[in-house]
């Protein structure tokens, strides 16, 4: 009798159970809205990605605020340009542009037969749709800025013409990320649509997303039909599942994985194209002491920290300008500090901040950022200055660091969100939202503004290298490095090509 | 109370002495510096050296795992004495007093019990935030209430032995009773739950610095070691395996320990 | 039957409390969703727009009756950071955890059961001592270091499986199955060997009362003695202790899917928390209390009908 009232129960229970399971949401994956789907053209190869993180924010273009998310969206959206990899803008969905002489207007002829990736056409109208949403949504302050100084923007035909209020010189990188997307589409948080070589077809939450060949894509059909991203937040992981050859290939892969990489994959050297740096709060004393950040300057054996953390690899930066941004970049400025613990200590002893002890806050979750702080940390335990390590979560780092400046001192890295040398100098402006370590230098914002406002080419470049200098000069940061990334690529495939801005390009794989 | 020798009190004890000596001496001396960098011995192979290897950064893992293991044994430590503080304190006054208070406390201590630490202590630290002192806290909070268990009965049932009751004919006081009288019979029953208290909090504090909101670098706990060995589990096997082990032989070391005193009073 | 009713009422108490305090847990949290979800271009004006749009600015308490009738209707909310149905993002995340939950629940009984009961049977010194020291070396491996060395020894040395290379159960059930073998085992290692030890102190406790003497005078074999009387008592700490077991299962999967990076919903707890996406966090820990809750009146009711001088009572 007890046998089978234990019996019931327990199947009472696994039934309440089951229910409880199928009880959350019949449908597993978002599915992208792709009524039309043409029959594939082309051969099928599939290819398994693994990417060091989720993408864990929105999917719309323009509210997609982790560089991790753009870089494989990259794939999926284009702008009316874009860039390549050698850092030029080409036509993506225009199928021209014209820049008028004196640098106000711009002209884009819309390119025929661009097709989005819902089967929608894509017209001058989803252009200005496009321009209009983006300026109203973007979550980038500095895509927003580029787009209000807009006097016009109107559509004839398919050409789409835009007039400035001022020449901006770097207004074509603005173009290239206002992605171009479907008039009146709402669902681009969860199931996005562009008009990219690739199309989304389904994520799940830490697991993978999964993108299939735009077979209706207007460029060169990609080789790859259909390309698996799966994440490994365990940086640890994703090495051990590309080494077992469960991946095509794998990326931001650091020096030791690559070592120590057994299974005969290609392994592609790149930079992470970030700005590493041991970066200063200038508004809090002692800090706001030229002094006391160039003693740190020279405190910092940079040649060390990539020695331990990178085994060399690596690039020194010496300004807010990464190497492979190579038009921009100051070889100069490398080595405006060589490793000179005795003038460091004479530095400080003259701003009366020797025996200075400080707080490095550092985002917990990035293992790169977190070991270069402990070594800062070792290397000015030598010098006399006393720093210690705070671990914080992205969120802390974002609310309590970046936003609350509540910090001394911290190691990040700033990546170029659009290829213009703006996106990493403007920030330093002394009445720029993000300027978070509060530099304010007059010198600086009018060598700035002079960039922006040059239009002759040569001249622009050598005057954004001028404001880059002046960041050197008054030590602003202590500059430290752009990362080396490592790519694993199964050497049945080829192509891999690295941008100078966060971007993976699927497009340009194909079979070995 | 009288502890008659066996096998595993005296493995016991001789384990965790050493490990305490090496522990108490890694306090003030060890082999080398635990936070010294060195670019040229990167990944190196345990050697007479270095007996367990060498780091990412070229740091001796045998010197990390003795301070790492000290900064682990200091915390249960510290856990352990919470829990025990506000457990006899509470356990006691239960059990003497009982009533309505009573029964409500061991209300909120089945509650408490019944869900796994690492659970709780998840939702505390991400309420108030990592690092060792709010470790601490959360553990200590969540350990109150096995010791206020165990002290709560063992008052229970001294209440009403004859002892008791003819020093309160006597006029003993309250407190007096409580602390000078019963306190001291509880011990033996206290002991082992102290071990095995100081063994879940070794593990615990292990498990949470191994997710990464215990123990924040550049202090280091066995448990964020493990975390970061396992990073270099194939280029440096050792790093992970010495530091595991470390854990096991701390626990295990004072495991048997409290299997011996259970076996030694129970034998009595 | 009373106390039973006594007991349904305190599980719905229990997990009405525990609903409430995971609630309020979060809403003292510092820092704000808004803060990640504008990233590194937040200014006061849009985060206020943002809290207004997510209805962060009401009174605590109206939000939480409101969040409690929606997940009672099985509406868990909307994730702050993937902006998807909460309810969505489990489902194929809570098959993963209750099949590894169950899997390793299933090893630890079906393992440790005859282990204990074999073990309980034999008296004599050395299976005493080859207990306890399994027992003991058992208990002081963590799990997660047992897994790291599962890792090392079957993924990296013999290669047996990709750490890493989970696949889900709704692809290929058997794949998924033999993948958390591994990370099943490494969670029930250390309650095999509790349970074992425990049932054989238990049965051989019960060998010594005075029934059991009275049984064998009276003809029956020792086996039937052990079945028809010893193990029924002889259980009921045992099933008091699976419970609790089954409950550490289920939160020991936070970490062991860390470990043998296993999507499941500890991973997602762990993010969760520290993008401070409140519905999710609420929704998984509010699950997990409930399986513990359910669990430990599953045990109560075994209990009970095992045991009948309980059900006299």
């Amino acid at each position: 009798m007890a046998k089978k009232r234990i019996a019931a129960l327990l199947s009472a229970a696994v039934l309440a159970c089951s229910l409880s399971i199928t009880g959350f949401g019949a449908t597993q994956e978002t599915e992208a809205g792709s009524d039309i789907k043409t029959a594939s053209s082309g051969e099928t190869v599939e290819f398994v990605v693994g990417i060091p993180q989720d993408l864990d924010d929105s999917l719309d273009p323009y509210q997609i605020t982790a560089a991790g998310t753009r870089e494989v969206m990259f794939n999926v959206f284009e702008g009316l340009v874009k860039p390549d990899p050698d850092g030029n803008f080409v036509d993506a969905v225009a199928s021209s542009h014209e820049i008028s002489e004196d640098g106000l207007t711009y002209t884009f002829t819309v390119r025929d037969g661009v097709i989005f990736h819902n089967g929608a056409q894509c017209t001058a109208d989803d252009v200005l749709y496009s321009f209009e949403t983006c300026a109203a949504s973007t979550t980038s302050t500095a895509v927003a800025g580029a787009l209000s100084d807009i006097a016009d923007i109107s559509a004839d035909g398919n050409v789409v013409a835009i007039t400035l209020n001022a020449a901006n010189s770097s207004f074509l990188s603005t173009v290239s990320s206002v992605s171009i997307v479907p008039k009146d589409y709402d669902s681009q948080a969860t199931a996005p649509v562009g008009t990219g070589p690739f199309r989304f077809v389904s994520r799940s939450v830490q697991d993978k997303v999964v993108f299939e060949r735009n077979d209706d894509y207007y460029g060169e059909k990609p080789a790859l039909s259909k390309v698996t991203c799966k994440i490994y937040e365990d940086n640890n992981a994703l090495f051990t599942a590309v080494d077992s050859g469960a991946l095509d290939m794998a990326f931001h892969l650091t020096v030791d994985q690559v070592n120590n990489l057994t299974n005969g994959y290609n392994v592609i050297e790149g930079e992470m194209n970030l700005v590493q740096a041991l970066y200063l709060n200038n508004a809090k004393a002692p800090f706001d002491d030229v002094k006391v950040r160039q003693a740190l300057c020279y405190a910092i054996d940079v040649d060390a920290i990539l020695a331990l953390t990178e085994d060399g690899h690596g690039a020194k930066l010496g300004s807010s300008v990464y190497p492979s941004f190579s038009k921009y970049f100051d070889e100069s400025l490398v080595d405006a500090y060589p490793y000179d613990p005795a003038k460091a200590a004479e530095l400080l002893n003259e701003a009366g901040a020797s025996g200075l002890s400080f707080t490095i806050k550092v985002p917990g979750n990035y293992t790169p950022h977190v070991n270069t702080a402990t070594v800062i940390v070792e290397l000015l335990a030598a010098a006399g200055v006393n720093a210690s390590i705070e671990q914080v979560d992205w969120q802390t780092w974002l609310s309590d660091v970046y936003q609350g400046r509540n910090f001394e001192a911290t190691v990040i890295g700033f990546d170029a969100a659009y290829l213009s040398p703006d996106a990493l100098l403007q920030r330093w402006v002394s009445t720029d939202g993000s300027n978070m370590i509060g530099y304010s230098n007059p010198d600086y914002d009018e060598a700035l503004a002079k960039a922006q406002s040059t239009t002759d080419d040569s001249e622009q470049t050598e005057a954004y290298k001028a404001a880059a200098k002046i960041l050197s000069d008054t030590a602003a940061n202590v500059y430290i490095q752009d990362l080396a990334d490592f790519v694993a690529l199964n050497p049945e495939f080829t192509g891999y090509e690295f941008y100078p801005l966060y971007a993976v390009d699927f497009s340009k794989i194909s079979p070995a | 109370m009288k502890i008659r020798k066996n096998a595993y009190f005296v493995t016991g004890g001789i384990l965790s002495g050493i490990l305490m000596a090496v522990i108490l001496t890694g306090f003030f001396w060890t082999p080398y510096s635990t936070t010294a960098m060195n670019a040229a011995e990167k990944m190196k192979a345990p050697s007479f050296r270095h007996l367990l290897g060498t780091d990412n950064f070229g740091r001796d893992v045998f010197s990390r795992v003795v301070s790492g293991a000290g900064t682990s044994f200091l915390i249960a430590l510290m856990v352990v004495a919470i829990g025990c503080f506000f457990g006899i304190l509470i356990g006691s006054l239960c059990g003497y007093y009982g009533g309505i208070a009573d029964l409500v406390l061991m209300r909120i201590c089945d509650t408490i019990t019944a869900f796994p630490a690492i659970l709780l202590a998840l939702v505390i630290i991400s309420v108030v935030g990592g690092g060792s002192g709010n470790i601490v806290i959360a553990l200590g909070i969540l350990f109150i209430p096995s010791f206020a268990r165990v002290v709560r009965t063992q008052f229970a049932v001294c209440r009403s032995q004859n002892y008791i009751s003819s020093a309160k004919l006597m006029g003993v006081s309250g407190p007096r009773i409580l602390f000078f009288h019963i306190l001291p019979n509880t011990f033996s029953v206290l002991l082992p739950s102290v071990t095995i208290g100081f063994n879940n909090a070794v593990l615990a504090e292990a498990g949470m610095s191994f997710l990464g909101i215990g123990i924040q670098p550049p202090q280091a706990s066995l448990g964020s070691m493990l975390k970061d060995s396992q990073t270099y589990l194939r280029s440096a096997p050792w790093y992970a395996l010495g530091t595991g082990l470390a854990v096991v032989l701390l626990v295990l070391a004072f495991s048997l320990l409290s299997e011996g005193i259970q076996q030694g009073s129970r034998r009595q | 039957m009373k106390q039973l009713g006594k007991k349904l009422f305190t599980l719905i108490i229990t997990l009405l409390i525990v609903s409430l305090l995971a609630f309020l847990a979060f809403q003292i949290i510092p820092g704000d969703p808004t803060t990640k979800m504008l990233g590194t271009n937040a200014t006061p004006e849009k985060a206020a727009q943002l809290r207004s749009q997510l209805g962060l600015d009401r009174p605590v308490f109206v939000r939480y009756f409101e969040w409690l009738l929606h997940f009672v209707r099985g509406d868990l909310g909307i994730s702050y950071t993937y902006k998807m149905q909460v309810s969505e993002m489990l489902s194929d995340k809570l098959p993963i955890t209750v099949l590894l939950t169950v899997l390793s629940f299933l090893l630890t009984v079906l393992i440790a059961i005859p282990l204990g009961i074999a073990a309980g049977r034999i008296k004599n010194r050395w299976v005493d001592h080859a207990v306890l020291i399994a027992d003991q070396l058992l208990m002081a491996i963590p799990p997660f270091f047992f897994g790291i060395l599962a890792c090392f020894l079957f993924g990296i040395i013999f290669r047996f499986f990709t750490p890493g290379n989970f696949i889900p159960p709704s692809e290929d059930l058997g794949a998924s199955l033999s993948y958390l073998l591994l990370p099943a085992l490494s969670l029930a290692l250390p309650r095999i060997a509790m349970t074992v030890k425990m049932l054989r102190g238990s049965i051989q406790d019960e060998l010594t009362q005075n029934y059991v003497y009275t049984a064998r005078s009276r003809g029956l074999s020792q086996w039937g003695i052990l079945r028809r009387h010893v193990l029924r008592n002889a259980m009921i700490p045992v099933i008091t202790f699976l419970a609790v077991s089954a409950a550490e299962i289920m939160t020991g999967t936070i970490i062991i899917e860390q470990v043998f990076t296993i999507p499941g919903v500890g991973r997602l707890l762990l993010s969760s928390i520290g993008s401070r996406d409140f519905p999710v966090v609420q929704a998984i820990v509010v699950i997990m209390a409930a399986w513990i809750v359910i669990v430990n009146f599953a045990a109560d009711l075994l209990n009970f009908l095992i045991d009948p001088r309980r059900r006299a009572g």
